[in-house]
């Protein structure tokens, strides 16, 4: 087999199969999203998107129940959903491996936390593996499996967005699984599988003794190796912070930790021993370090280096430094930069065409308050829209919402929330909605995919993630269902549209739905669609209403109206996808639409 | 050898990835270990985009520290100026900077001012000793497509690194942009190995 050059998640993904992993489930999240991406393109290997994470470790574990090799992916605050599954499947183990692929954020890249999930792993004494690389993040994944069978125990692969999204060069193998002729019969095991009291009671010193021994097989485990150097310095690192590590300090000698729960103490007490000073290099908690303090061995760690954000080499070198660990770098000659410079930012933002920006448009000239969620309206709450105003974690807007209704306000609250996160956790507090009634307006955007992530499907699409078409979820028939009677469904496009479904739930008492429906802008369909549309410069005044639209492609011209003396707008040709928001929002009608476009063109 | 660390840079949907993935591919078919990081997700989506390139006998962290990239790549000139002024190249790294602009919402809106050409020259020119800016949209245009200006700026740095023989270049090339734009980005490389070698 050849050696290829693959991020992370590719080597994951190709792991997985090499292994024989046989059912594989996930909810898309950065840093995550791209190993069932890769996955599925797999055929023998059953691969879904889940609803959300639990519903994913739930569908492994099943899996795994059932006799096959299976796996779960999730980013860090997934595991905050799937910690109810993730804790008594540690109690049940399973009948075949279980590997559970973590993705941790360090500086919240594309995150509302940055925790630590290495504690899930103690907390639920399941051990934890942390690859350096993507040779290691694929080799990984098997000897998870391997470890999963052998001690009846999941296995938490925790990987970072540095793993995740670096690519480096892997060896490939093939696929050593060979898949059964028939159909295994389930082996029933309800003192083991059945989790009541009795059972449970039972199982737990089990699980305390398992962890025991996995921490003797980590004494001699294959990822753990002290690579001896100069013996004034040593330290301790897994992960990615072990590549920092070897390029702060080449002469050190390193403990190089492959599993990072259990902690082998017999290889670290000697480790120790033979150096002067012991230091851990770790990203986010001081998870390592603590452990070895329980051991009673002095050890330094986060004294020296931040707890906050990732590491990388610069953050690295400097602390040694200021610790004394390494000597500064000769100062190199400070390469002129002109002086500081103040440079425009180029913050994320809603991209030209997207079908929030319209239904923000109008929520702010109705001057609600919006529980928000988490998705690309996110992004909502940025200027000029500033139309979003809480963000915690997925599905929280709907329950919040519900609340600030309950308290009771000077106006009805609103909720908006997305087509995927709603699938997610939205659900169950739509439900509660309906079931406790309160004043609470839910408006689901629904763009047809899960944007943010990179357009995954979901259960409102329509297909599946293997690409097989399926029953596609009708946002206002379930919102019906659970018993909201007021439910309209709009085109964010047409404002009009979308006020008067809003001025209808906002002036009436009750729970209400708006399914604010439109594809996403970028989405092939809606590319085809694209049509820029331009200013009429005559009449246009300079007033200005149309910047506070927030779309990237209205810019100020160089004309200045000469009543008013403000310069114009112009519409960005490359930019524009022609979604008539900001005619609409135009007060003199100065912004061509597709049709007046079309004439135009034709004359 | 020593490592030789790049640091590409550009605006969401300028072929800044697809620019990574070739320099990277590159450097494997080379004889190189290579690391290459970037960021997905919410950083992306409309923001700057860069990503992490080192080429070497043992690449330990995919990250490189600041003060020792070798050769700063950027499609955009606003992004080249951001990381310029990090700090993030070494003393007598090379500065290539490819010739569009974008401006940033806060310049369309009439907040912030885009930074004039003389600007861009004083600060790329104060920061590198070699530093070039790249015709790389007229170039891409003469090679037929405009989307090409990324690969333009790629054979105007292929010309920097003498030890990777062009047909390397070209192959991956090949293997990485659609069948029938394979022509267009061929000859927009060469454009722009040519634009550095014949001045």
């Amino acid at each position: 087999m050849g050696r290829e050059l693959l991020a992370g998640n590719e080597a994951v993904a190709r792991g997985a199969y090499e292994a024989g992993v046989r059912v594989a489930a996930a909810y898309p999240g950065t840093p995550s999203t791209e190993i069932l991406e890769n996955l599925a393109k797999y055929d023998v290997v059953y691969s879904e998107w889940s609803p959300n994470e639990k519903v994913a470790l739930d569908v492994a574990i099943g899996a795994a129940y059932a006799g096959s090799r299976s796996m779960a992916v999730m980013k860090h605050v997934g595991l905050n959903v799937a910690a109810d599954a993730f804790f008594y499947a540690s109690m049940t183990g399973m009948e075949a491996g279980l590997v559970l692929v973590c993705a941790d954020d360090p500086n919240m890249f594309s995150s509302q936390n940055e925790q630590d999930n290495r504690n899930y792993a103690k907390f639920a004494r399941v051990p934890c593996l942390e690859p350096t690389d993507s040779q290691e993040a694929k080799d990984m994944v098997g000897v998870a499996l391997d470890m999963s069978e052998q001690f009846d125990s999941p296995v938490m692969l925790r990987v970072t967005t540095r793993i995740s999204h670096s690519d480096t060069v892997v060896e490939l193998g093939e696929r050593t699984a060979v898949e059964p002729a028939e159909p295994p019969e389930y082996r029933i095991d309800r003192a083991k599988y059945v989790m009541v009291p009795g059972n449970a009671r039972r199982r737990h010193p089990i699980v305390e003794e398992r962890i025991a021994k996995v921490k003797a097989f980590a004494e001699t485990f294959d990822y753990n190796r002290i690579e001896m150097g100069d013996t004034r310095l040593g330290l301790v690192a897994g992960g990615v912070a072990y590549q920092y590590a070897k390029e702060v300090f080449p002469d050190a000698s390193i403990l190089k930790l492959g599993m990072t729960y259990p902690l082998p103490e017999q290889m670290i007490r000697q480790f120790a021993a033979h150096v002067d000073r012991l230091v851990v290099v770790e990203e986010l908690d001081p998870f390592i370090e603590n452990e070895i303090k329980l051991m009673g061995i002095e050890v330094e760690g986060k004294g020296i280096f931040p707890i906050c954000g990732e590491l990388d080499p610069t953050v690295v070198r400097r602390c040694a430094v200021e610790a004394g660990l390494v000597d500064a770098l000769p100062l190199s000659p400070p390469q002129g930069q002109g002086g500081p410079v103040k440079l425009p930012p180029r913050p994320p933002l809603l991209c030209p065409g997207c079908p929030h920006r319209g239904l923000f448009v109008v929520t702010n000239k109705l001057k609600v308050v919006v529980s928000g969620d988490i998705g690309c309206y996110t992004l909502g709450f940025l200027p000029p829209l500033a139309a979003l105003h809480t963000c915690g974690c997925m599905g929280a807007s709907i329950g919040q919402a519900h609340g600030v209704s309950k308290a009771g306000i000077a106006q009805k609250h609103v909720a908006v929330i997305g087509d995927s996160t709603f699938f997610h956790t939205g659900m169950p507090a739509l439900l509660n909605v309906a079931y406790n009634q309160s004043d609470t307006v839910v408006i689901i955007v629904d763009n047809r995919t899960t944007a943010m992530t990179g357009h995954q499907q979901h259960p409102g699409t329509g297909t599946t993630l293997m690409g097989q078409p399926t029953y596609a979820v009708e946002f206002g028939d379930l919102a019906k269902a659970m018993g909201i009677e007021r439910v309209h469904t709009v085109d964010p496009y047409d404002l009009k549209a979308v006020e008067a479904a809003l001025r209808d739930c906002l002036d009436n008492p009750g729970p209400a739905v708006v399914v604010s429906r439109r594809e996403c802008a970028l989405l092939p369909a809606a590319r085809r669609k694209w049509m820029a549309l331009a200013v009429n410069e005559e009449r246009c005044n300079g007033c200005g209403l149309c910047f506070q639209v927030g779309c990237p492609a209205i810019v100020k011209s160089d004309l200045l109206d000469e009543k008013t003396g403000k310069a114009k707008a112009r519409i960005a040709p490359l930019l524009c996808t022609g979604c008539e928001v900001c005619a609409q929002v135009c007060a003199r009608r100065a912004i061509l639409r597709r049709d007046e476009m079309e004439e135009a063109k034709a004359a | 050898m020593n490592t030789i660390n790049f640091f590409l840079t550009g605006v969401g949907g300028q072929g800044t990835l697809l620019a990574s993935n070739v320099l990277a591919q590159v450097g494997v078919q080379a004889g190189f270990d290579v690391k290459k990081a970037e960021v997905h997700g919410m950083a992306q989506r409309g923001g700057s985009v860069s990503s992490q390139i080192r080429w070497g006998d043992q690449v330990h962290s995919p990250l490189i520290a600041k003060g020792e990239v070798d050769y700063l790549v950027a499609f955009e000139k606003l992004e080249a100026l951001r990381y310029i002024t990090t700090g993030v190249l070494r003393p007598g790294g090379t500065v290539l900077v490819g010739e569009m602009a974008i401006p940033p919402l806060s310049v369309s809106s009439g907040d912030d001012v885009y930074p004039g050409d003389d600007e861009v020259q004083r600060i790329i020119s104060a920061a590198a000793d070699t530093a070039r800016t790249v015709p790389s949209l007229s170039l891409a245009k003469e090679a037929g497509n405009v989307r090409a200006h990324n690969i333009v700026v790629l054979g105007a740095l292929s010309t920097f690194l003498e030890e990777v023989e062009p047909e390397i270049w070209l192959e991956v090339i090949a293997q990485r942009v659609p069948s029938r734009y394979v022509e267009v980005n061929k000859q927009a490389f060469q454009l722009g190995r040519d634009s550095i070698q014949n001045t």
